[in-house]
């Protein structure tokens, strides 16, 4: 049935639709509406799961990786500064290879105090070993929380979907929120592949010396990286029992393009228009939406971008003393290819500032007329 | 009432749900306190075990030496991960496993205190045991909160030994207005034993502080570590006594009570301590004493 909701309410169905049993969050704005539906669905019964609410960040990680130990699907969410204190907690989820789902609101992280949009929080969790997923859309965030739970209980890997603050989390839009039978066919009862159990008494976590524990990140690793060939199956039936079509990441009229704009996030919508208005003033520019983060998807990133001749990533996000994260990761991509696009760092919108299609379309037409990269990322937006 | 030398040897189970194999020092309290708490909990227990000794006593993968699921968690999450199994328990129709968080005194006096805090202000259904040996014994010795004053380590070394008081730990669970605190410890087998089986059958946050002797850390000798565990008790430093729906109980009231110095005489770790300091600690343990014994049911009415 089509709702129109906010991004956060989104989020909410999405948990209710995948009948997660054990919820455990701390509230951060702006998150905290996500909590708060959460709470009413349990109140009310349309929800039947346990709400532990707890006193920090760090708990509510802690609590969902015990609940989730003991075979329960189990769910979470923050953002910024509550992601950042879970971060101990985000490695022992990965590493004891429990499929929780996360979503995190994109926000600013301090000093000074910025509720609004950035994805600095998300991208530096980006060695926990959780997939994460970035999602423009509402739609797509509901949609992603559900699709979460497969992928992770088929990789026996957490997933973090992450949005943007405010431009999705507090802005209404029309979400086809689906029937929950029709979720049930797709996303089955969680079977747990181990989990604590008095009859079958086993130990987890505990003490691993160099003998073991390099095969262990190892087996991980290798487990990470066939979610990125599973993506795109469960994606396809995904499509097949719902009809919106998702994909590792997007590409928007790239075929025959010079310059391909690279974004995550509510970014993506603005530089549509962007490359529309480009297009029409007869400029060959396409644009890839990157979904998938972790793992990464090489080989899409490859196809879509190795033809062509420039590359501007544009990363609400900073590594400090380094860049834009996403365009640190595309050049790592691509720089075993025989011929690779010049590629351009752009950071713009960091601490929610807007990045309007005048922006991108101004990104454009300097990365059009540029000689070639420069080493260090264009600051688009910066006032003198 | 029980008297320090009288105790009624009630009959222990032969089940034995820790195996030979394990990596703690000759003397170690915290593993013969797991022995003995698994005799009153049996075999329908998970237990959660954060940065401890306890960590590496258990055993390295992929062997462990507890015949029950444990799962290892980081220092500061004992007793939310406890909750959070809890929760997938109640959901899962299996209310009869006791969970049960088992940390140290670093990972409950210091680190572990604030989800400590937040699972007993919730009463989660959990049983949270602080095995505590009075400092950081695991990495080598150094001060806690739960450090006694006049105690040497590696971080309060002679000439700077620590003069704080001792963290009132039960008094802190209790003002959470859980349903049962009490104290044991492995020189009074058959009441430790009790209490676990007693809380077994509570709902609601428990909280069990075991004094546990550390033979390396207290520089004692392993073969009297729980003889000096008793003068603890008999000496009146660390009194045995439980708190039932606020309910107080001394259980070892001892008759032939001796003077705190014999107590910390026995032991290396207090050798810095002047005749000053250790009158100070003894007007601190009487009037500690005095206290619980006002707030008691002494047996005597």
């Amino acid at each position: 049935m089509k709702q129109v909701i906010k991004g956060n309410f989104a989020v909410s169905h999405g948990v209710r639709l995948s009948r997660v049993k054990v919820i455990s969050a701390y509230p951060i704005t702006p998150q905290t509406t996500i909590v708060e539906e959460l709470s009413e669905m349990c109140a009310t019964g349309k929800l039947e799961a346990r709400f532990i609410k707890v006193e920090s960040e760090h708990s509510a990680m802690a609590a969902v990786v015990g609940s989730e130990s003991a075979g329960v699907r189990s769910f979470t969410a923050t953002s910024s500064q509550g992601l950042l204190l879970m971060h101990e907690m985000l490695h022992w989820a990965a590493g004891s290879r429990l499929p929780i789902v996360l979503t995190n609101v994109n926000r600013a992280i301090g000093p000074g105090w910025n509720i609004w949009a950035d994805q600095t929080d998300s991208v530096s969790q980006r060695d926990t070993g959780w997939i994460q997923i970035y999602c423009e859309s509402n739609q797509e965030v509901l949609d992603s929380v559900i699709m979460g739970y497969r992928l992770a209980e088929e990789v026996s890997l957490p997933v973090m979907v992450t949005y943007d603050a405010f431009f999705l989390s507090h802005t209404s839009e029309v979400v086809d929120v689906p029937e929950i039978q029709a979720v049930d066919a797709f996303l089955p009862a969680f079977e747990p592949r181990f989990r604590l159990d008095v009859k079958d008494p086993r130990m987890f976590g505990g003490m691993m010396t160099p003998e073991y524990f390099y095969e262990e990140r190892f087996v991980t690793h290798k487990d990470s990286m066939d979610a990125s060939d599973r993506y795109p199956r469960i994606c396809e039936e995904f499509e097949r029992a719902f009809g919106r079509q998702y994909e590792a990441c997007e590409s928007y009229r790239t075929e025959d393009a010079d310059l391909i704009l690279v974004t995550a996030g509510t970014i993506t919508s603005v530089s549509r228009i962007a490359v529309d208005e480009a297009r029409k003033a007869g400029k060959k520019v396409g644009l890839m939406k990157l979904r998938l983060f972790r793992p990464v998807p090489l080989e899409h990133w490859r196809r879509i971008l190795g033809y062509a001749s420039r590359v501007a990533v544009i990363d609400r996000n900073i590594s400090v003393g380094l860049g834009g994260v996403f365009a640190s990761e595309i050049k790592n991509a691509l720089f075993s290819l025989e011929k690779r696009p010049s590629i351009y760092s752009v950071i713009a919108g960091l601490g929610g500032r807007d990045v309007t299609p005048r922006d991108v379309g101004g990104i454009i037409d300097r990365v059009l007329v540029s000689e070639g990269p420069v080493d260090s990322p264009i600051f688009w937006g910066l006032k003198e | 009432m029980q008297k320090a030398f009288d105790i009624p040897r009630e009959k222990m189970t032969d089940e034995e749900l820790l195996q030979p194999g394990m990596l703690s020092c000759q003397g170690c309290g915290a593993s013969l306190s797991m022995k003995l708490a698994l005799k009153g909990l049996g075999e329908k227990t998970m237990i959660v075990i954060p940065a401890s000794c306890w960590g590496v006593i258990i055993g390295a993968y992929p062997y462990s030496t507890l015949q029950v699921p444990v799962i290892h968690v980081p220092f500061e999450t004992a007793a939310v991960v406890a909750s959070g199994i809890r929760a997938a328990l109640d959901v899962r129709g299996e209310p009869d496993i006791t969970v049960m968080a088992w940390a140290g005194d670093g990972g409950t006096y210091d680190i572990g205190l604030q989800s400590l805090s937040g699972a007993a202000e919730r009463n989660d259904d959990i049983l949270y045991v602080c095995y505590d040996n009075e400092a950081y014994m695991n990495t080598g010795i150094q001060r806690s909160s739960a450090t006694p004053p006049g105690a040497w380590t590696t971080t309060t070394p002679a000439g700077a030994v620590k003069e704080e008081p001792k963290k009132d730990m039960e008094m802190i669970m209790l003002a959470h207005g859980i349903p049962y605190v009490a104290s044991a410890s492995v020189a009074y087998p058959d009441d430790l034993v009790r209490k676990f089986e007693k809380a077994r059958s509570i709902k609601g946050t428990r909280f069990i502080h075991l004094l546990s002797p550390c033979p390396p850390g207290w520089r004692i000798d392993s073969a009297v570590s729980i003889k000096i565990t008793r003068m603890a008790t008999k000496s009146c430093v660390f009194p045995i006594f439980e708190v039932q729906d606020g309910n107080y109980t001394v259980n070892i009231l001892p008759e032939d009570k001796i003077p705190v110095e014999d107590y910390l005489q026995a032991q290396g770790r207090f050798r810095e301590m002047g005749s000053e300091m250790i009158q100070a600690v003894q007007k601190q343990v009487d009037r500690r004493w005095q206290e619980l014994l006002a707030r008691a049911d002494t047996g005597k009415n």
